[in-house]
This record gives structure tokens, C-alpha cells and sequence, in this order.
């Protein structure tokens, strides 16, 4: 009888002893969570965000316990939230401009600190069958520009085989990309587009099209080319030789749509953050420039022919 | 005696009926009420909704309401100069819609009509199942078909440069709005009593002859219901112009020149536009703008309607 009275004591005891042990695990679990995972905030350039989203992930599976949030909005977005201190990095595709360095300044009390992570060159795309052998940016200015003149391929004195309407057909990007903007300020002087061109979603796209399309032209990240199209020469003036967007001559910025792409701290980076920054320019983090069709920084020590 | 009968033994019943019965039946009453009525408020709160974001730009000395409206010139991120015309946006809407409808209203009255009219069981049933389908297809996928399989057909068969255009995303938002018409117009040829059929029949009237001049009048408020259905399922379609239309800002000369809609620029532009910015006001104005336009199509279906009806 006594047993009898015992054995449910005896349960409830185990069943107790048990529900403490894991909600020690657990909370033991959490508290070592809470302590080991620090969260990166990073923001800035579109044509970055896929570049800053591959590191993150190849960084996550290393296993640091370190999480890097990445989101987009551009360049300047991203500076913006830096100073404001709303992200601990910023991915910029330009260099930040002097009254940004001022306002971090102001703000902060500290200089931001560039670290140049890798080049990228802003190719301009035509069908692979089109006879054009280079373009000088002028003439890029007058096909895209909105006072633009050029309309025509024959009046670039190309005919292109198999075309009865050579109208030019613009490719162009959507207006809040940075490779539009890019593209706007050092080819059209900041000009305005001429409207009607294609404007399309994303640096693929436009490479998809332009491939499909005999009369077309378009501009993208020179890492999206594809068989069917091809990257034109780029002259800075109409008459000189054409230079073409390789490795090289992005490095060198011999070719006029080169930039660099860059990542901003305030001031020194401190703890996992500057973890994170050495990673991305170790070997590791500049192979994942490279597959993501960006030309690596360390190239900049060696160019290659 | 014979009216009295029912409320006897009602009477008798009332005071047994159980509370909870009594009190639930008020409940459901009162929660059917209650969804009947949130049509309106959903209405008026989005438009309050979409006003509130518009109207800091609306009322602002900078922005002018005629150069919204009628210039064709639409530079919202312009380093120089930025303009907020969406002429050219409205005009894109209006040009794939008609195109649209100019392909959907005769396959989608006459699909109902041979439907309703003219098969036999096993195909209409066969035949309503399909189309039921047809409109279950996601509009992704519609605008993902336009995207590679269209545009390489305009391409060929017409001599376009580009296969993303106004006839590319015709020719889908028409395939979008069939299965709309044909439903809608179906069920209208149904509601005609059967005794006009008979009627017509007996009076030696061909097959063809009912359709055409006793079931197609009869039916015609709601053929009309059908197609403007139809239209508002075009001039809303976002996702699919956008992939298929080229997104280009400009009057369209032609159904092989590319133009972007009011709804492509609103999707394919808002995730960008920084909250509370002009561009980001402008776009909810936009979206404003597109609302009036859908209103009038569907103030202008319903006086048409009563129109005809006092008639």
C-alpha cells in the first residue's frame, strides 16, 4: 500500500527533475547564444547586394557566430545609415564624396575609414552580330542622352546584316539602380535619359535583351556577359583608339566606366566587425568578388594582361 | 382558421427555444452584418490610406497637378531636373488594355455563348473545367509565357526588334480576361428564362437566330457586367505587363513600340523610393490616379447598366 502512495511522488519527482534539467539546457543555450551571436549591420549599393549577400553566407558557414544583415538602396543610402549609426558597414560603388567625409565628421567625430574591396567595370553590350568594332562615350552620350541626336546605327556608319530598321534600340536600367546613375553621371554629364529606352529590372536583363536583339545597346556590370553579345571598346573621345573593359584596364581605370567598389566603417574597425573586413579582403572573401563577375581587389597589386 | 394555423404552435414554441440558440443566431446575424458592411470600410480606408501618403505632395507649392497628368515626361531620380509627368504611363495602360480587349471580347462572349448554347454537356462541363484553369494560372507565370515564348514569336512572325510590347501584353492580358468573360458571360446567357429559348423555337427561329436577336438583348447588361470585369482585370494586371510590356516610357506609334503602364512603373519603382521622399508620394499619387481611372470604368458599367434597364 505504501509503495502504492510512493510511486506517483517518485514520478512527479523524475518528471520535475527532468523539466529542470532542460529548462537549464535551454536557457544555458540561449544565454551562450545571446553572447556569441553578433549581428553586422550592412547596407548601401544595388549592384553590391549580391556581392555583400554571398559573403555574408559564406561567412555565416563558417561558423563564427557572427550574422551579417544585408540590405540594399544604394550608395548613398547606405553612407547615410553609416553616419547616422545605423549600420556598422557600408558598401558604396563610388567613392564617398567630400561632404559626406565632413558630415561624418560633424557627426561622429571620426573618420571613415575606405576599404577598397574589388573593381568593376560598367560594360556596354551590343548583339554579337553588329559589324561596330568601338564607340566613343560622346557618342554613347548622344544615343542615350535626352537632347541626344543618334538614332540611327547608319548614322554611326554601321549597317548591321539582315536589318531593314536600324533604329537603335536603347537598353537601359531602372531609375533608382546605381549602375543607372553611374552610368548617367560620368556618360551623360548628369544629363537626363532620353525617354522611351527599355528599362529593365536588373544587369541580366539587360544583357538577355541586348542579346536578342540585332539593333540593340545596352550598359551592365561587365561580369554579365554571355555568348551572344559583346562588350564594345570604350574611347574617351571620338577618333582615339578604343579601350576595352579587361581586367587591366579596369584595375588601372584606363577605361573610363571603371569604378571601385568599396565597403566605409567609421573610423577603425573594432572586434568582429574588423573580422568581418579582413575576411572580405583575405583570400576567401575575394574569391567570392570574383564569382560574382567583379574583378578582386588584390588584382590591383598584380594586373593581369 | 387556415392563416392562424402556423402561429399556434409557434407561439407555443418560443418560450422554449434555448438562450445560446438565441443569442448565437444574433451573433452570426450580427458577424454577416459586419462582413457585409467592411466592403465599405476597406474601400474608404484604402483611399484614406493612399491619400494620406499622396497628399503632403498633392497640396505642395513644387508639384504641379497639370504636369502630373498631362506631360509625357517622367524623371522621378533626374540629378537636374525632375519631372513627374505620367501621360505617357496613363496612355501605355489605355493602349494594352483596348488591345486586350479588341482580342478578348469577341473569344470570351462567343465561348459563352457556344457554352451556354450550343455544346453539349460532356464538353461544357469539359469546357468550364479548362477555363476555370485557365484563370487559376498566376499572373507570374502569364507574364514569365510573354517574357520567352511571346516575345520570340512577335520577334519572328512580325518583324519587331524587340518582342516585349504593347501586342505582347495585349495578347496575354487578353488570355488573362477570357476566363473572366467567359464566366461571368456565361452565367448572364444562363439567367435568360428558358421560355425565350422556347418562344424563339417555336417561332421557327433558327439557332443562331435566338443568340443573335432574342438571348444576346436579353443578355446584354450582363455581357456588359462580363466584359468590364474583364477590363478591370487588365487595367489592375501588374505583374504580368511588367514582364511583358518593355517597360518603356513613351507614347506607343505603334502595337510593336514597348510602353510601361501606371501599375508596372508603381511596382517596378516604389521598393526603391526612399519612404516619404517626393518620388514616394508621386507613386502613391499615382496609384491614386489609377484608382479614379478603375471608379470610372465601373460608374460608367453601372450607369450604362441602369441605363439600359430604364429602358
Amino acid at each position: 500500500m505504501s509503495r502504492d502512495r510512493v510511486r506517483p511522488l517518485r514520478w512527479l519527482l523524475v518528471v520535475a527533475a527532468l523539466a529542470t534539467a532542460a529548462a537549464c539546457g535551454r536557457s544555458q543555450g540561449g544565454a551562450g547564444d545571446s553572447a556569441r551571436a553578433t549581428v553586422i549591420q550592412n547596407k548601401g549599393s544595388d549592384t553590391m547586394v549580391n556581392l555583400a549577400q554571398a559573403w555574408a553566407e559564406e561567412y555565416h558557414e563558417l561558423g563564427k557566430g557572427v550574422e551579417v544583415e544585408v540590405s540594399g538602396g544604394g550608395s548613398g543610402v547606405g553612407i547615410a545609415a553609416l553616419l547616422r549609426g545605423a549600420v556598422d558597414i557600408a558598401n558604396a560603388s563610388r567613392n564617398m564624396k567630400p561632404e559626406e567625409i565632413e558630415q561624418t565628421r560633424r557627426a561622429t567625430g571620426k573618420e571613415p575609414r575606405e576599404f577598397t574591396v574589388g573593381f568593376d567595370a560598367l560594360a556596354v553590350y551590343v548583339h554579337r552580330d553588329n559589324p561596330i568594332r568601338t564607340i566613343a562615350v560622346e557618342q554613347l552620350a548622344a544615343i542615350f542622352a535626352e537632347d541626344g541626336t543618334l538614332t540611327r546605327w547608319s548614322q554611326l556608319g554601321v549597317t548591321i546584316p539582315g536589318v531593314t530598321d536600324d533604329t537603335i534600340v536603347r537598353v537601359s536600367r531602372q531609375s533608382s539602380s546605381g549602375t543607372y546613375e553611374f552610368f548617367r553621371e560620368h556618360v551623360l554629364g548628369n544629363k537626363d535619359f532620353k525617354l522611351g529606352s527599355r528599362d529593365l529590372n536588373g544587369s541580366k536583363e539587360v544583357v538577355e535583351l541586348v542579346g536578342s536583339t540585332l539593333t540593340a545597346i545596352g550598359y551592365s556590370g561587365m561580369g554579365y556577359a554571355t555568348p551572344a553579345v559583346k562588350m564594345l571598346p570604350l574611347s574617351p573621345k571620338a577618333g582615339e583608339p578604343g579601350i576595352a573593359p579587361t581586367l587591366a584596364n579596369t584595375v588601372s581605370k584606363a577605361y573610363p566606366l571603371a569604378r571601385s567598389l568599396h565597403v566605409y566603417t567609421v573610423g577603425e574597425p573594432q572586434g568582429a566587425v574588423k573580422d568581418y573586413i579582413d575576411w572580405i579582403l583575405s583570400e576567401a572573401g575575394q574569391r567570392i568578388v570574383e564569382q560574382s563577375g567583379y574583378v578582386p581587389a588584390d588584382r590591383a597589386a598584380s594586373p593581369q594582361p | 382558421m387556415v392563416s392562424e394555423a402556423p402561429t399556434a404552435p409557434d407561439r407555443h414554441l418560443r418560450p422554449v427555444r434555448p438562450r445560446w440558440a438565441v443569442l448565437g443566431e444574433r451573433g452570426l446575424e450580427f458577424l454577416i452584418r459586419l462582413s457585409g458592411v467592411s466592403a465599405i470600410v476597406f474601400v474608404l480606408a484604402i483611399f484614406f490610406f493612399v491619400f494620406r501618403e499622396a497628399a503632403p505632395l498633392l497640396f505642395a507649392e513644387r508639384f504641379s497637378l497639370g504636369q502630373f497628368l498631362f506631360d509625357t515626361a517622367w524623371y522621378p531620380t533626374s540629378a537636374s531636373n525632375v519631372r513627374y509627368g505620367t501621360l505617357a504611363l496613363t496612355i501605355g495602360s489605355f493602349a494594352v488594355t483596348a488591345l486586350a480587349m479588341l482580342f478578348a471580347v469577341p473569344f470570351g462572349v462567343g465561348a459563352a455563348i457556344f457554352i451556354s448554347e450550343f455544346c453539349g454537356t460532356r464538353t461544357r462541363e469539359l469546357l468550364k473545367v479548362v477555363i476555370e484553369l485557365l484563370s487559376a494560372i498566376p499572373s507570374v507565370v502569364w507574364g514569365f509565357v510573354g517574357l520567352t515564348v511571346m516575345s520570340r514569336l512577335i520577334v519572328q512572325h512580325t518583324g519587331a526588334p524587340v518582342g516585349v510590347n504593347v501586342l505582347n501584353g495585349g495578347i496575354i492580358l487578353a488570355l488573362m480576361s477570357v476566363p473572366v468573360i467567359v464566366s461571368i458571360g456565361e452565367d448572364a446567357l444562363k439567367a435568360v428564362p428558358d421560355s425565350y429559348r422556347e418562344a424563339g423555337l417555336a417561332l421557327g427561329a433558327t439557332r443562331w437566330q435566338l443568340v443573335y436577336r432574342v438571348l444576346l438583348p436579353a443578355a446584354r447588361n450582363g455581357l456588359l457586367a462580363a466584359v468590364l470585369l474583364g477590363v478591370g482585370r487588365a487595367v489592375g494586371e501588374t505583374m504580368a505587363v511588367l514582364m511583358a510590356t518593355g517597360h518603356a516610357v513613351r507614347i506607343p506609334h505603334g502595337v510593336l513600340d514597348s510602353v510601361r503602364t501606371l501599375t508596372a512603373n508603381i511596382a517596378a519603382e516604389l521598393g526603391e523610393a526612399p519612404a516619404g521622399s517626393d518620388h514616394y508620394r508621386v507613386l502613391f499619387l499615382t496609384g491614386l490616379l489609377l484608382f479614379c481611372i478603375t471608379f470610372a470604368v465601373n460608374l460608367t458599367a453601372d450607369l450604362a447598366i441602369r441605363g439600359i434597364r430604364r429602358k
